[in-house]
């Protein structure tokens, strides 16, 4: 028990000096989690604000004036006003602007009439989601237009029923508050599976796997061994990570530290699981990196509910997200950020990603012997 | 010289496709990637659940309730009987937003005075949270033209054209932007990994020894990868229109050229990535790092526009960004040569840099 | 009754259902306190055999114990008792000496005060004490291996497995090796030594000789020396070529085998033959046949059916070279410097052209950086180089398209088919057209290539790898030809065959520069530069060096043990100097 105890502290040692002398490692475990976090953090963020639009105002009526302002006092737009449509069509087309109201030219005589009176919306369809955008806020600017006029006509008591949107944990809707919990998962799925794999199928490129075999080590201890510095790295890196976006980018965290760490660690048996896995069956670390690109950080990229909404995925695909840890990762780490322990959500989650570890460990078990082919 | 060149060419072109497997990498994971993750890629709000806690038994909340539920966006819709089960509904995710129709609502419409109903949202989702909010809204405003019965025909009305994919189908959108994104990942791998295997392998001293100048070795590493990244692409394209059905209004013989453009600067970094690792890990995990922040600054997840000023200064030097704008604009807006040749000058600049950098880099190296 | 280390009974091994045997029907056993060799052509199944051994791989049918232990059954057990170098030492390159003896003394439980004790005495054993915290990456191919070999002594294993530890390694840490292992033997250790080396073979208390998976002679290597014997000649006082002379002697039906030693040429008869005319062989009025003592390698090659024998039809086809003056390689006061450190100092030599010129000397010593900065691998910090009369510096692309060049490894593209390489490379030195055409199809029908023509490279056998890289490396009738260890690891067979074109290549005109480890490869050299520590510390024919060192005790020595006296020569004059 003592020497297995020794060899398996002996391998542990062994990664950690290859880890801090391999500057790739340490580019992928931290500088890349840096870039992330930073790029998250500070820049990217999903919603559309401030869209840049043309208003054509064609009409020279006081209603049509006032609706044009509306819009231009529209803290989501970024208005250019002109009689010229044709030129905010071009703006339209060179993707100088997302979106084009047109105030035709009998707008305001419509409107007298008691009429409709329509008022055009042409949208960017190339840019889908900020398509959406355009349509829900210019509906917003027209509809706060219609009870302004209404106030100033005097018939405002007719206002009608009202929805008034509350938005639970994250009332400014900052999807940066979204953003970086699922960047975390990322960067975990990142060092967990990709960096597991390449650094398992080097020791075979080397051939120091095969120097290893000779020794009384078992084959459960090099797994471990390799386990072990990994999983350490990877909370590292979690732990640095939150850190990061709570104290710098002031992302709150509502859950508790022994809910985080029951989460990371479910979340990193199964990632290590995975890499060890992909490394059984690709003992070249090119192959290795391809596998853990398409199996490991594309779907934690895009399958886990980090960017797209898993709901709206078609069948399939949302049959696969299943099997993706990342997707637990994902809510569990957002919950935790955003909401707080909330435990009926959180356990089935970490049952799951339990679940998957214990049968990727049971495969790699398998699949590995002591022996070279 | 060019015969040289032709030689190390043909060299490359084989050494990856003469391979069963290695033609397979190539060439099927991509199109795969290219389909799972077009069906993925969706920023809608589809197959929504949406929980409704109506406390008031009167016409219009009931023609309220039955108006969201009629919603294409929501697919299930949970009844709530008390207020005691709203937070835990929204907690665990079990719906993405509650309907909470207080019991005066009804009562307050029909004596004209102000009516409210709240709609709670998860924030934790904040993208379809937004968009969710602003279906409500409309489904809300609907209710109020019905209420008004024709009286909402005197009123200002929205008229919504969306030109360039008038359904807003979003795989209009994905698929074009990850043609980008894939065939980035492709010309960087295969650039990145050249110069490291050949080191590994020990052919690349072969290489040095001969008349081969060391610009010479680079160019015949850069129009490989410059060739397969452009087959890889066509293949994309082909898969897009024909299996995907997204149209593809614009010169082809502009998107050739920019994608031409681009691919230089791609390899541009690849090529400085190789000469800069020592071993195919290096390169490997190099290209990652590369490659991760290039598509979160490309426009793809997340627009330009609503970038930090001094982060949109950062996405001038990626040349990911413009070109997805011309690929984008090409499949669906026809966007003219003009416009193409606006985004396409400073890819070219990239190029430049990048290209030269990685001469000047593998020249360095060779001591 | 005591167990013997290793018994092997009716061991066959197959890679897979549809492949030959790698082993087939072997049975041995394997004798405590001794060295068994383990000899044989590439591809015999050496290393398999030794995984094997070793526990890492599975007999298919038959069985081995180690010491009584079933390696099937009781692989944990097993595994306490061997020490195991395979062919890459199995050394984590990213870690320092120290990490990486402490790594394996953890791994094999070594612990407590014995372990220090260990480390001291396997450090003063290897030599490695002052290098203690350098990286293992760093460390050079002798020290490299010694380094290994220490990490599988660190248990003092009572079986000891290795795997072709001396490939790469010159001649002076190799006899280190060969010291440090007799005395673990004389500890009653029992040790497997897996060489292509035939003279390390030749010192083994026994030998097991396999070819093609099966066991054709087990036994003291003497034995199969004693077939040899009355049948090894040297022929000395050679007048014209010896080069020639070897040709014509391989081509007569009495001559199974023959290599060039110095100024002399070594044959050996075939079984019952009787000596051939010296005059068929134009070796000159003065030449004489000399009985001389058999070798195992005679008798290795022997019982493999003789040497390739034959003219080079590759020379034959070659143009002879005309365009270049009498002195085709030339340093002058090369100089290389990394940092503080000078690996080569003020090197200087001139090659005739056809002529054969060594460069020999210890890992480290600075003979690659000679022979990088001679092809233009590596910028001199001083001095140049010039091939042909053209500078390396100044026109790179010219002299470099008048040179040949053939490393270690054979570098070929794996990935591509025979012909195709033959394309990539005639390609690139410019070759187009029908010329590229018909010298591609010129090589293929020289070397036979013509069956293999559609495999990958990396899956033809060892001896066609080997010769599609020497057509890769001549196919533009190069003036000069730099081989860096072009036979390493290589059997003897394989080669005699490159050597045979080679020989042919220079008679045609070509100048060789070589770099090698292998004495025997040395002595087809006309003259030899020594390197060490950065110097060239002597040049000479191998005949004249070898006379330089001759003393009472040593009458007769060796080329290597002429090396390593040259070596102890240089480091005392060197000592006394400095006092």
């Amino acid at each position: 028990m003592n020497g297995r105890l020794r060899r398996l502290k002996a391998l542990i040692r062994k990664e950690f000096v290859q880890v801090v002398r391999d500057p790739s490692s340490l580019l992928i475990a931290f500088v890349l989690p840096m870039i992330l976090l930073f790029l998250f953090g500070y820049g990217v963020s999903l919603d559309a604000k401030r869209i840049r639009i043309g208003v054509a105002l064609q009409d020279s009526g006081e209603e049509a004036a006032a609706l044009a302002a509306a819009f231009l006092a529209s803290p989501y737009f970024e208005a250019r006003i002109s009689r010229d449509a044709r030129m905010l069509e071009a703006d339209l087309l060179a993707g100088r602007s997302r979106g084009l109201v047109v105030i035709a030219s009998d707008f305001s005589r419509r409107l007298h009439q008691a009429g409709p009176a329509p008022v055009q919306i042409i949208a960017d369809g190339s840019e889908t989601n900020t398509a959406n955008y355009v349509q829900n806020y210019a509906q917003g600017v027209l509809s706060t237009w219609a009870s302004l006029q209404r106030l100033k006509q005097g018939t405002a008591g007719q206002a009608g029923p009202r929805l008034v949107p509350r938005i639970w944990f994250n009332p400014e809707l900052e999807s940066r508050d979204s953003l970086v919990p699922g960047a975390i998962a990322i960067i975990m799925a990142i060092i967990g599976t990709l960096l597991t794999a390449m650094v398992v199928s080097r020791e075979w490129e080397r051939g120091t796997m095969e120097a290893l075999m000779a020794t009384p080590v078992g084959i459960a201890e090099v797994i471990i061994g390799k386990l072990i510095p990994y999983f350490l790295l990877g909370m590292i890196a979690m732990l640095g990570s939150v850190a990061i976006a709570v104290f710098l980018f002031q992302v709150p965290f509502r859950g508790s530290l022994a809910a985080l760490l029951l989460t990371s660690v479910a979340f990193l048996l199964a990632a290590l699981g995975q890499g060890l896995l992909i490394s059984t069956a690709a003992k070249n670390q090119f192959v290795a990196a391809q596998i853990a690109m398409v199996t490991g950080f594309l779907p934690a990229f895009l399958l886990s509910g980090f960017i797209f909404e898993i709901a709206s995925m078609p069948l399939p695909i949302r049959g696969l997200t299943h099997i993706i840890p990342a997707r637990y990762l994902v809510t569990n780490l957002q919950t935790l950020f955003l909401v707080g322990d909330v435990w009926p959500l959180l356990l089935p989650n970490i049952l799951i990603l339990l679940g998957l570890a214990v049968v990727l460990f049971f495969v790699t078990a398998r699949k590995t012997s002591k022996r070279l082919r | 010289m060019l015969s040289r060149i032709r030689a190390l060419i043909i060299k490359e072109l084989l050494a990856m496709l003469r391979d069963k497997k290695s033609r397979f990498v190539l060439i099927v994971p991509p199109l795969v990637q290219l389909f799972v993750f077009s069906f993925a890629a969706t920023q809608e709000a589809k197959n929504q659940t949406l929980a409704v806690l109506n406390l008031d038994q009167g016409r219009p909340a009931l023609s309220l309730v039955q108006q969201f539920a009629a919603a294409a966006t929501f697919s299930r819709v949970l009844h709530l009987n008390s207020a005691a089960e709203v937070p835990p509904v929204i907690e665990e995710q079990k719906a993405i937003a509650v309907l909470w129709i207080p019991a005066n609502f009804s009562r307050n419409i029909e004596s004209g005075q102000p009516a409210q109903a709240s709609l709670l949202l998860d924030g934790r989702k904040t993208n379809t949270a937004g968009i969710v909010q602003g279906y409500a809204q409309r489904i809300m405003d609907d209710f109020q033209a019905g209420l008004a019965g024709g009286m909402r025909a005197e009123g200002a009305r929205l008229v919504v054209r969306n030109w360039f994919n008038p359904n807003l189908d979003f795989r209009w959108y994905t698929v074009p932007s990850l043609v980008c994104i894939l065939t980035t990942l492709i010309s960087l791998l295969v650039t990145g990994l050249s110069v490291a295997r050949e080191r590994e392998m020990g052919t690349f001293d072969q290489l040095l020894v001969s008349p081969l100048h060391p610009l010479e070795i680079l160019v015949g590493k850069a129009v490989p990868a410059l060739i397969i990244a452009m087959a890889e692409g066509t293949f994309m394209v082909l898969a897009a229109v024909l299996l995907m059905r997204v149209p593809l209004n614009g010169s082809l013989p502009l998107l050739y050229a920019s994608m031409a453009v681009f691919l230089l600067a791609i390899i541009g970094v690849g090529l400085f990535i190789s000469s800069l690792s020592m071993t195919q890990q290096q390169a490997i995990l190099g290209a990652f790092v590369f490659l991760v922040p290039a598509v979160i600054l490309s426009g793809f997840s997340s627009p330009i526009e609503n970038m930090p000023p001094w982060l949109q200064t950062i996405t001038l030097g990626n040349p990911l960004r413009y070109f997805m704008t011309i690929v984008r604009g090409i499949f669906l807006k026809d966007i003219t040569a003009a416009l193409v040749w606006q985004l396409t000058w400073p890819m070219a600049v990239i190029a430049a840099v990048t290209l030269s950098t990685a001469t000047w880099l593998f020249k360095k190296r060779m001591e | 009754m005591e167990q013997a280390p290793a018994t092997i009974q009716g061991l066959s091994y197959r890679f897979g259902p549809n492949q030959p045997p790698a082993l087939a029907e072997l049975t041995a056993v394997i004798r405590a306190g001794a060295v068994t060799g383990l000899v044989g052509p590439d591809g015999a199944g050496k290393t398999t055999l030794i995984r094997l051994l070793a526990g890492l791989l599975l007999p298919g049918s038959g069985a081995i114990s180690i010491f009584g232990l079933d390696t099937r059954s009781e692989t944990t057990r097993l595994h306490r008792i061997i020490g195991y170098m395979p062919q890459k030492f199995g050394l984590y390159e990213d870690l320092s000496v120290m990490q990486n003896l402490r790594l394996y003394a953890d791994l094999q439980g070594v612990t407590g005060s014995v372990r220090q004790q260990v480390f001291a005495r396997l450090l003063a054993f290897t030599g490695l004490e002052p290098f203690q915290s350098r990286l293992a990456g760093r460390l050079s191919g002798g020290m490299k291996q010694k380094l290994g070999l220490a990490c599988a002594l660190i248990r003092k294993p009572r079986l000891l497995l290795l795997d072709e530890p001396s490939v790469g390694v010159d001649p002076v840490s190799r006899r280190e090796l060969w010291r440090m292992v007799q005395e673990l033997v004389n500890g009653e250790m029992a040790v497997i030594w897996s060489t292509a080396y035939l003279d390390e073979a030749e010192q083994c208390d026994e030998v097991l000789l396999l070819s093609e998976g099966r066991l054709i002679f087990a036994g003291p290597p003497r034995e199969l020396t004693k077939r040899v014997s009355g049948r090894c000649f040297q022929i000395r006082n050679i007048a014209g070529n010896r080069r020639r002379v070897l040709a014509n002697a391989v081509q007569r039906p009495e001559v199974q085998d023959g290599i060039v030693q110095g100024e002399n040429v070594r044959i050996v008869l075939r079984a019952g033959a009787g000596r051939p005319e010296l005059a068929t062989l134009a070796a000159g009025a003065e030449a004489r046949l000399v009985p001389v003592a058999p070798r195992f390698e005679d008798a290795f090659v022997d019982i493999l059916g003789g040497g390739p024998g034959g003219t080079s039809v590759l020379a034959a086809a070659m143009t002879q070279v005309a365009d270049a003056g009498p002195i085709t390689v030339e340093a002058q006061g090369l100089t290389k410097r990394f940092g503080d450190f000078t690996a080569a100092r003020d090197i200087s030599f001139a090659i005739r052209r056809g002529e054969i010129f060594g460069l020999l000397g210890p890992n480290g010593a600075g003979k690659s950086t000679t022979f990088k900065m001679m092809c233009g691998l590596l910028r001199p910090t001083a001095g140049t180089g010039r091939v042909v009369g053209l500078d390396l510096q100044k026109a790179p692309g010219q002299a470099r398209s008048r040179l040949g060049y053939m490393a270690q490894k054979f570098s070929l593209y794996g990935d591509l088919s025979a012909r195709q390489n033959l394309e990539f490379f005639s390609g690139v030195y410019g070759l187009s057209g029908a010329r590229q055409k018909e010298t591609v199809t010129r090589m293929i029908d020289i070397f036979n290539l013509g069956p293999h023509l559609q495999v990958a490279a990396r899956e033809l056998p060892l001896g066609f790898k080997q010769r599609l890289a020497l057509s890769c490396a001549v196919m533009h009738e190069p003036a000069v030809l730099f081989l860096d260890e072009p036979t390493s690891g290589v059997d003897p067979l394989t080669r005699r065959e490159f050597w045979t074109h080679i020989n042919g290549l220079v008679e045609r005109g070509v100048t060789v520069l070589v770099t090698t480890h292998f004495m025997d490869e040395a002595e087809y050299c006309d003259r030899i530069a020594l390197i060490y520590r950065g110097r060239l510390i002597a040049t000479g024919s191998p005949d004249e060096l070898k006379g330089s060192t001759a003393n009472a005790q040593l009458p007769d020595p060796t080329l290597e043990d002429a090396f390593i006296e040259l070596l102890r020569q240089w480091d005392n004059r060197n000592r006394e100097e400095a006092a």
